[in-house]
C-alpha cells in the first residue's frame, strides 16, 4: 500500500523568534529548521505500515522553498522512499497550500495520506482536513493510532469529552498526533541512502491568498510577577491577590 | 443583510460553556459590521428546548436541526448541514469554536466553500467595518494580525479567549429536520467512551490545576485533587509531558507542544519547571500562577504570581485558604 506524508519545514520550537523588519514575517537568520513535530510522528506512522504491509512506498510532500529540500533529504534518512517539493516563494494561506498538496495527490495512486496535526509555528489543525474535503475523501482527525483492514482504517482518536473508535473507508486523510509513534532516529545509512533516493521538483499550484496578514507582533510582556517566598502568610497572601487584583478566584 | 453566525455544540444534548462564548464573539461582530447573529446547533431529538438556555448571550435566532443520526458528531453529516444552511442565508462571518469538533469541522467548511480559515483566534478587532483578527503562533512567541477578504470569513476561536456578555435580547428558536442517510457515510464512529462524569477537558476548562515531576510520584497527586475540587466545578487537571511519558497521568491531560494548548482564566503550575515546550501550552492563560522550590525555574519568568516553596507545603494550605475564601461567598 503506499502512503503520502505531507511534512513541513518550521523553525526550531526552542528557537528564539525575532520579527523581521518588514514587520510581516520572522528573521529566519540563526535559526534552525526542523521537520515539523507532528509530521515526524506521521512520517513514522507511514513506515510502520510499509513494515507491516511488506510492501509500497513512502512518498513525502511539502510545499516551500527551497531550503525545504533538506527537510525532504530529513524525512527520507529516516526511511521514506521518495520526495517532492512543491516549490513555493511567497506567503499561502492554509487553504492555498492544502490546493497545492490536493493537485499532487489526486494523481497518485495513495491509499493512506498522512499529515501532522498541526504545523509548529502557524499551529493552524487546517491543512488536513482541507485537503481531503478538495478530494472528496474521508478525514480523520487527532488520530493516535489507527489499523489498517480491508478496504477501511480504523482509527483511535483521544479527543476532548472521551476517546473514540472510528472507521473510514480509503483511501483516506488521517491527520496524526503523537500516541504510539514516537519518532525514530535516522540512522547514518539512512542518512546515506537519502541523498540517492529520488527527489522531485515542481512549482506548486498558486492561488492568491485571502488571509492578509498585517503585521507579526512579539507578545506583550507580561509584568513581572509577583512572586512570594514561603512564609506563614505567603498562601494568604497568594489567595488574597488572587480573588481582590487578579480576579481569578 | 450581512450577518453573522455562530456554530453552537452540544454534547448529549446538553450545550456547552463554550457555546454561549461563540454566540457572544458572533453578537459583538455582528454589532460592529452590521447584521444580526444567529446560531446554529446540530443535534439528536429534543435538542430544541436546551437552545433556550442560548437566549440572553446575543443571537437574535438559533436554528436547531435535529436528528437521530445528529447526536454524536460525525464530520459528513455535520458538513453536509450546515453548508445547506449557510445557502439559506446571507452570512458574511462564520465563528465556530476552536475545540476538537470544531477543528474538525471548520477547515472543512472552508474548503467546502473554498475561501480560507483563521485558526486560534483570541483576538478582534474591528475597523471601518472590516474585522482585524490576531492569534498566536509559534506557540505564542509571536502573534499575527490578519484580514480575509473573502465572503464569508470563517474563523475559529480559542476557547475562553473572549468574554460572554450578557444581552436581554429574546431569542427565536426554529427547527428543521435535516435529510440524512447514514448509510451512505464514509466514516463511521463505531465506539465512544466518555470520560468520566462531570471530568472536564483541561482544553475547555476555565481553571487548569498542573501537575510536574515535583510531585515525586503519582500517589501523590490527591494534592492536585484537592486544590481542583474546591476550585470549583470547571477545573480540570494537566500535566507536563515528564508525568505522562513517565506513565504517571494520561495524555489527554498533557499540556504543551506535543499535548493540549489551553488559555484558561486561571493556570496553576506545582512542581513543574517550565520548559519552552510547556510553556507552548498555556502560556497565553490569563493568570498563572507557579509553585516551585527552584526560585529560578523558568515557569517564575512568565508567572503573574508565584511561591517559591515545597508544595507539599504550600499545596494543602492553598487548598484550605481557598476553601475558607468560598465558604465565605
Ligand atoms: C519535541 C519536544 C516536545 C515536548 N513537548 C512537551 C509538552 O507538550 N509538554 C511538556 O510539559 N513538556 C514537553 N516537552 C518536555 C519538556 O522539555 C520538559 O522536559 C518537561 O516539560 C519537564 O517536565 P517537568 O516540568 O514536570 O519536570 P522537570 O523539568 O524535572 O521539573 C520539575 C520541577 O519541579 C520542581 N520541584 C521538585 N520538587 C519540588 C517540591 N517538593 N516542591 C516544589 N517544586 C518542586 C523542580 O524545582 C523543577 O522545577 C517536550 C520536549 C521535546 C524535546
Ligand atoms: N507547506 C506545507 N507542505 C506540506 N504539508 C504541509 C504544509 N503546511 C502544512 N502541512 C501539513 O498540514 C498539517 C497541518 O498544518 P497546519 O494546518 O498549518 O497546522 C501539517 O502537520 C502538515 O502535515
Amino acid at each position: 500500500m503506499n502512503v503520502s506524508v505531507c511534512i513541513k519545514r518550521v523553525p526550531d520550537t526552542e528557537a528564539h523568534i525575532r520579527i523581521d523588519q518588514a514587520g510581516t514575517d520572522i528573521d529566519s537568520g540563526g535559526i534552525k529548521y526542523i521537520i515539523s513535530p507532528y509530521d515526524e510522528f506521521a512520517i513514522e506512522a507511514g513506515l510502520r505500515v510499509k513494515e507491516k504491509m511488506e510492501g509500497g512506498e513512502v512518498s513525502l510532500l511539502t510545499v516551500g522553498t527551497n531550503e525545504a529540500q533538506e527537510t525532504l533529504r530529513n524525512g527520507l534518512a529516516m526511511g521514506a522512499d521518495k520526495a517532492t517539493l512543491l516549490r513555493a516563494d511567497s506567503y499561502m494561506d492554509g487553504l492555498g497550500i492544502a490546493k497545492a498538496l490536493a493537485v499532487e495527490i489526486k494523481d497518485s495512486d495513495a491509499q493512506l495520506i498522512l499529515f501532522g496535526v498541526k504545523a509548529a509555528g502557524s499551529d493552524q489543525q487546517q491543512v488536513g482536513p482541507m485537503v481531503a474535503t478538495l478530494l472528496g475523501i474521508p478525514c480523520v482527525t487527532e488520530v493516535s493510532s489507527f489499523e489498517l483492514g480491508d478496504g477501511v482504517v480504523t482509527c483511535h482518536r483521544e479527543i476532548e469529552g472521551g476517546i473514540e473508535v472510528v472507521e473510514a473507508d480509503l483511501p483516506a486523510v488521517l491527520t496524526i498526533t503523537k500516541g504510539e509513534y514516537e519518532p525514530r532516529y535516522a540512522s547514518l545509512k539512512g542518512i546515506m541512502a537519502a541523498k540517492r533516493k529520488p527527489l522531485e521538483e515542481r512549482e506548486a499550484d498558486f492561488s492568491q491568498p485571502g488571509i492578509h496578514i498585517e503585521r507579526l507582533s512579539e507578545p506583550t510582556t507580561r509584568g513581572s510577577g509577583c512572586i512570594l517566598e514561603d512564609s506563614p502568610d505567603a498562601v494568604a497572601e497568594l489567595v488574597r491577590l488572587l480573588r481582590e487584583e487578579a480576579n481569578a478566584l | 443583510m450581512a450577518d453573522v453566525l455562530a456554530f453552537v455544540e452540544q454534547r448529549e444534548g446538553q450545550i456547552g460553556g463554550g457555546a454561549r462564548e461563540v454566540v457572544s464573539v458572533a453578537a459583538q461582530l455582528a454589532s460592529e459590521i452590521g447584521g444580526s447573529a444567529s446560531a446554529l446547533l446540530l443535534g439528536g431529538p429534543g435538542l430544541t428546548s436546551a437552545a433556550e438556555g442560548l437566549s440572553t448571550a446575543g443571537a437574535t435566532s438559533v436554528v436547531v436541526a435535529e436528528h437521530e443520526a445528529l447526536s454524536e458528531y460525525n464530520p459528513e453529516a455535520y458538513l453536509s448541514v450546515v453548508i445547506n444552511h449557510l445557502r439559506s442565508g446571507n452570512f458574511k462571518a462564520l465563528i465556530f469554536s476552536a475545540s476538537s469538533l470544531g477543528k474538525d469541522l471548520a477547515p472543512r467548511v472552508a474548503a467546502a466553500l473554498d475561501v480560507p480559515l483563521g485558526s486560534d483566534v483570541t483576538g478582534i478587532e474591528v475597523q471601518d467595518e472590516v474585522p482585524l483578527f490576531t492569534r498566536p503562533v509559534y506557540s505564542g512567541k509571536a502573534f499575527t494580525r490578519f484580514s480575509i477578504d473573502t465572503d464569508p470569513v470563517i474563523v475559529t476561536i480559542r476557547p475562553n479567549a473572549f468574554p460572554v456578555g450578557d444581552y436581554d435580547s429574546k431569542i427565536q428558536v426554529s427547527k428543521f429536520i435535516p435529510d440524512i442517510d447514514p448509510e451512505t457515510w464514509c466514516v463511521r464512529v463505531i465506539e465512544r467512551k466518555g470520560v468520566a462524569e462531570g471530568a472536564v477537558d483541561v482544553s475547555e476548562a476555565a481553571v487548569v490545576v498542573s501537575g510536574g515531576r515535583g510531585l515525586k510520584d503519582p500517589a501523590n497527586w490527591g494534592v492536585l485533587e484537592e486544590l481542583r475540587d474546591v476550585i470549583g466545578p470547571d477545573t480540570a487537571l494537566g500535566a507536563s509531558r515528564a508525568v505522562v511519558d513517565a506513565g504517571w497521568r494520561p495524555h489527554a491531560e498533557q499540556v504543551g507542544q506535543t499535548g493540549k494548548t489551553v488559555a484558561p482564566k486561571l493556570y496553576i503550575a506545582v512542581g513543574i519547571s517550565g520548559a519552552v515546550q510547556h510553556l507552548a501550552g498555556m502560556r497565553t492563560s490569563q493568570t498563572i500562577v507557579a509553585v516551585n522550590r527552584d526560585p529560578d525555574a523558568p515557569i517564575f519568568s512568565i508567572a503573574d504570581y508565584g511561591i517559591v516553596g515545597d508544595l507539599f507545603e504550600v499545596l494543602p494550605r492553598m487548598t484550605e485558604a481557598i476553601k475558607a475564601l468560598k465558604s465565605e461567598d
